[in-house]
């Protein structure tokens, strides 16, 4: 597996990624904003957290019109890989990858801590290595992770089966006071109708060491290298 | 030229930080604040003088970059 992983200025996890993808097995490559392709071969293109443009305009406003968004777009055209993780999940949005939008969290506090989350599905690309509704433990750190989409694309994400992710407690349960930013339907990702578009707001690459108190995101790399080459 | 846009958020859509800066100012005491919704806006410099066309142009900005439509209203007006 060839992965690309975007470094935009204000990128912050780009190396965490990286760590989580070559500890899973893929080779990465490192591939600036400004440039207009990628590397032959791209299976996997991440989009890391951070504070891309200073959150200037909208969270992963700018970011998602950036050139190498263009390139991006056809590769997810095309059925390739693309993973937004927390600014990145904004960035997706941002560039009609996804529907919906991330607003600022309901208490406007930025939040910092370890979450449960609930795998709501684990045949796909991205989570074949959990098992359907196994509770993970992984981090979020974000202000703006407020999952917002109106009620039709709610609807359409809920019954064509495409929230990847949930807020939730340690038993699993999806209750509002295990919600950590407001998100509906305590939505903390989701993927494209085909499946190779992942989203998210937590870190799955930071909980993938002991050293560093879990590896219950290793799971989506993992996933991620048994799967299907991409076109 | 000179034209000004405003983002604001559609009617419907949570705006907590308008709630934020509501209950602020309710707790200055300033009589007879109701509901606040907070927004955007834009003073854009044009060059040339065809008014249709920078509405044009301006309208295109929006939609692509100034102004988020799933969530987002704007409006745009033209000066001298």
């Amino acid at each position: 597996m060839k992965a690309a992983v975007i470094t935009f200025p204000g990128s912050n996890r780009e190396g965490d990624v990286a760590k989580a993808l070559k500890q899973a097995g893929a080779t990465v490559a490192h591939v600036w904003h400004a440039d207009t392709t990628l590397p032959a071969g791209t299976d996997l293109v991440v989009l890391p957290g951070g504070f891309s443009y200073g959150d200037y305009l909208r969270t992963g406003a700018i970011a998602g019109r950036a050139n190498i968004m263009d390139a991006t777009r056809a590769h997810a055209e095309r059925g390739g890989y693309v993973l937004g993780i927390c600014n990145g999940f904004q960035i997706v949005c941002e560039a009609g990858l996804l529907p919906g939008i991330l607003m600022r969290n309901a208490d406007l506090k930025f939040v910092c801590k370890r979450q449960h989350l609930t795998v709501e599905r684990a045949d796909t690309p991205y989570a074949n290595a959990y098992a359907k509704g196994q509770v993970i433990d992984v981090c979020i750190a974000h202000g703006e992770g407020n999952y917002i989409a109106d009620s039709d694309t709610l609807a359409r994400l809920e019954g064509e089966g495409l929230v990847a992710f949930r807020y939730a407690d340690a038993q699993g349960a999806v209750t509002a006071e295990a919600n950590p930013n407001g998100s509906l339907n305590n939505i903390a990702g989701i993927y494209s109708p085909k499946l190779n578009v992942l989203g998210l707001m937590p870190h799955p690459e930071n909980l993938i060491d002991s050293l560093t108190g879990g590896t219950d995101g290793r799971g989506m790399f993992e996933s991620l290298m048994g799967g299907r080459k991409a076109a | 030229m000179k034209a000004r846009v405003t983002v604001t958020l559609k009617t419907g859509v949570l705006d907590p930080q308008g709630k934020a800066i509501e209950g602020a100012l309710k707790s200055l005491g300033i009589d007879g604040v109701g509901a606040v919704r907070q927004g955007k806006i834009f003073d854009i410099e044009l060059a040339g003088a065809d008014k249709a066309a920078a509405e044009a142009a301006l309208k295109t900005a929006c939609e692509k970059l100034l102004a988020n439509t799933v969530i987002e209203n704007y409006r745009v007006e033209i000066g001298a």
